[in-house]
């Protein structure tokens, strides 16, 4: 399924390079990842591969604006405009999270008080949805998902991982965003709700979204890739 | 009325010296041009205590002339030690007639009353004033309710009137209830109850009120309009009594209850002394 | 691009030889939460001072876009204007409720003193309003005639915040609204400052010393130290990515934010 070469990109990474500087150890440089170049396009579904503490995570970060980029560019497509996330103002990092990029972490940050459903449909108005519309997506997912419904109105921070984990990927699916990053979502699912997630993830695809993702489990891996990108490649060259 | 009589020469007229009238005549001339503003003034040492009416009794020392006639009311009563001080003090040092004819009288000072007799073009009210700052309660600090009657700022007083409806069911404050005058500057009209606040408005008489704790001069020309305040669903109303005067039979007048013996028993009657016997005597004078 | 709602240029105050804060500038638009945060002694509350208008700059400027869309200076406005501004379109929620409200008044009366300040005089209107914006802020019905002085630390905020919402500002400046309080009635007055600033699109100017308030509420985050701005930017960005060697101490300095 390639891509006319025509399209472009929704997300696109441009020789990006990203160390980090550790200034409370006396200045050491931690270089993470240099001349990455990648790009994903509506409808696939792009998942990074590689060992551990390759930077994948850095990627994902970087794209949402979450992480410094050192160099290169990151370019963003939002409607007929591509805005490069590394040098956009805040405000304009913050307006692309609002309507364009979906971020579904591994953990859920929870915040107290507010209740599963609404923490879910929150995520929802903020991506434009109207409040009904939010509030009934909220629990189709949270239903989909598994979550009892005894638990809908209490807040997450009193839950078991597995299901503060499946709130945040209602949380993070909810909108239709044209970009979704997805940093090892189904981390502490079992079978039956990694299933749920790689169905609501092939959902997305057809509809157009574009997807980059990193994922534990091989079997979720090859079952929602278009491609898989070996992020070891993208490392710093010493002179030899 | 007490004919005038050769003052004390052992003192300048009415007590003060002339550079100290003159000072605090200028005060009452910007008070007068400023309706409610609330003068500084060089309030000096008086033979008296403070609360005592040392600034109203300044008052009428600036502006008291030889031909006036002083007519001195303690909450309405012309015979209560106060009032009979005051009005011994000038009858010493400045020799001027006193009466307790309100009619008769050109200065009158009070305390805690206006008399129930409409005043007329002329006459002079000098009130005591314990507190000028009307929003002194609610705000401690000078500099700000400075600023605040300089901007006009007064939804602090409001709050004041909120309390008490909060507090009471209705506006309980009974005396020194504020007034805006002129439509610009709200006032303290000093502890008068808010029954003669009516008079204070369109009034043909002068009123001028010294504090001298406070040091502060202020005053309503005549003819000016001064306006309680209150809410649109909570209007100001002045209180009514549910009997006449025990004395006179006056029914729009203000009252003062009189305790009568250790068994309880009790009357009501005119708070005016003057006003009360003026009636009574014209009953008498019918019959 | 429409004009910013503060426009805050190269704030500087000296308090005699000793620096307050040097050359701070940062724009905020309308629904636009920033957090300045740092340690004391930073100058964060110097700078929420100047913004407040409650200290005059050695240099620098505060411009405000008015309702009528016009950028104003604020020290060129005249007196009334100013007071009328801060006390109608903007709120400033303090650390000590005992500045931020009239003790000795009823709760009902500070939140309805910005009402009467602006002019209504229906007693019924006023106190149904107040009892709104009580309900807004949790705090029961019944209490609406007690003074504050009877209240807990939370509920002395939670009026704070009711007396200066009341009249619908645009924006509000926050100093440590939550620093003194237990944890689980911060957490409660942090979600309740959240829903509200959300709900009603407020700007904020929160000071801080604690990173995980200014995760929570702030979309921007200036990091101030010794009087000068040294790193601005996303929060989270600013947060999970300090640049700045102060910053990457602050940040691994707490616990978890």
């Amino acid at each position: 399924m390639t891509p006319p070469p025509d399209a472009t990109p929704a997300l696109e990474f441009r020789e990006v390079a990203k160390s980090f500087t550790l200034h409370l150890r006396g200045g050491a440089r931690l270089p993470v990842i240099a001349g990455a170049s990648l790009s994903v396009h509506p409808g696939e579904c792009v998942v990074l591969g590689g060992p551990s503490g390759a930077g994948k995570s850095s990627l994902l970060k970087m794209a949402y604006g979450n992480y410094r980029c050192e160099r290169g560019a990151i370019l963003v497509r939002d409607g007929a405009e591509r805005v490069d996330v590394v040098r956009a103002p805040p405000r304009r990092v913050l307006a692309l999270r609002r309507s364009v990029i979906s971020y579904v972490s591994q953990f859920l940050r929870v915040i107290p008080r507010v209740g599963a459903r609404e923490v879910v449909a929150a995520a929802g108005r903020e991506g434009g949805l109207t409040p009904d519309r939010a509030a009934a997506r909220a629990a189709e997912l949270l239903a989909r998902l598994n979550l009892p419904e005894r638990l809908w109105d209490l807040p997450p921070a009193t839950f078991s991982g597995g299901e503060q984990q499946r709130v945040n990927i209602a949380r993070g699916l909810i909108a239709d965003r044209p970009l979704l990053l997805l940093d090892e979502p189904t981390a502490s699912l079992d079978a039956r709700n990694r299933a749920v997630v790689v169905e609501l993830i092939r959902a997305k695809q057809a509809a157009g979204t574009a997807l980059l993702g990193i994922f534990h489990d091989s079997d979720v891996r090859e079952a929602v890739a278009t491609r898989v990108v070996d992020v070891a490649g993208f490392r710093e060259r010493h002179a030899a | 009325m007490t004919a005038p009589r050769q003052a004390d020469p052992g003192y300048n007229f009415a007590y003060l010296d002339e550079g100290t009238k003159r000072m605090i005549r200028r005060a009452i001339l910007k008070a007068v041009a400023i309706p409610g503003y609330q003068v500084p003034f060089a309030s000096r040492e008086m033979p008296m205590p403070y609360g005592w009416g040392t600034g109203g009794v300044q008052v009428t020392a600036a502006i008291l002339g030889r031909a006036d006639v002083l007519k001195v009311i303690d909450q309405g009563s012309d015979d209560t030690t106060n009032a009979v001080s005051i009005r011994a003090f000038f009858a010493r040092t400045a020799g001027v007639a006193v009466t307790t004819r309100t009619a008769d009288a050109t200065v009158i000072q009070t305390r805690h009353r206006i008399p129930e007799a409409p005043l007329h073009a002329g006459q002079v009210l000098v009130y005591q004033v314990p507190i000028p700052e009307p929003l002194r309660f609610l705000e401690p600090r000078e500099t700000e309710t400075r600023q605040l009657h300089a901007l006009a700022e007064y939804g602090l007083m409001h709050v004041k009137l909120y309390e008490d409806i909060a507090r009471h069911g209705h506006i309980a404050t009974t005396y020194a209830y504020p007034v805006e005058v002129a439509g610009r500057y709200v006032m303290d009209p000093s502890p008068t109850p808010k029954f003669d606040n009516p008079k204070m408005d369109d009034c043909p008489a002068l009123q001028l009120f010294g504090a001298g704790r406070e040091k502060r001069i202020y005053a309503v020309p005549p003819h000016t309009r001064v306006r309680s305040l209150d809410f649109e669903d909570h209007p100001f109303r002045v209180q009514r009594f549910a009997r006449p005067c025990a004395l006179c039979g006056a029914g729009d007048v203000y009252l003062d209850e009189v305790l009568l013996d250790d068994a309880g028993g009790r009357m009501f009657v005119c708070s005016d002394t003057d006003h009360c016997e003026g009636r009574r005597q014209a009953a008498g004078d019918a019959r | 691009m429409t004009e910013p709602l503060l426009r805050v240029r190269g704030l500087t105050k000296h308090y005699g030889p000793r620096l307050g804060c040097a050359e701070v500038s940062f724009d905020l638009d309308p629904g636009e939460v920033l957090a300045v945060v740092g340690e004391s002694g930073s100058g964060k509350s110097t700078l929420l001072s100047l913004v407040a208008t409650e200290l005059a700059p050695d240099s620098g400027s505060v411009g405000y876009r008015m309702r009528d869309g016009v950028t104003r200076d604020l020290a060129a406005l005249g007196e009334a204007e100013r007071r009328a501004l801060l006390r109608t379109d903007w709120g400033f929620i303090r650390q000590d409720a005992a500045l931020g409200l009239r003790m000795a008044v009823s709760a009902g009366g500070n939140v309805g003193e910005r009402l009467m300040g602006k002019g209504d005089r229906h007693y019924g209107r006023i106190r149904g309003t107040a009892l709104d914006w009580l309900a807004k802020v949790e705090i029961a019905p019944d209490r609406i005639d007690d003074p504050p002085s009877r209240f807990s630390g939370g509920m002395r905020q939670r009026l704070q915040i009711a007396r200066n919402l009341v009249t619908e500002p645009r924006l509000v400046l926050m100093d440590e609204p939550t620093s003194g309080l237990d944890v689980s009635v911060q957490a409660r007055l942090l979600d309740l400052i959240r829903g509200l600033v959300a709900e009603l699109g407020l700007a904020v100017v929160i000071v801080t010393h604690d990173l995980a308030v200014a995760r929570l509420l702030s979309h921007r985050i200036l990091v101030m130290r010794a009087g000068r701005v040294i790193e601005t930017g996303l929060t989270d960005q600013v947060l999970d990515d300090p640049a700045e060697p102060y910053t990457q101490l602050l940040v691994s300095s707490v616990l978890a934010a």
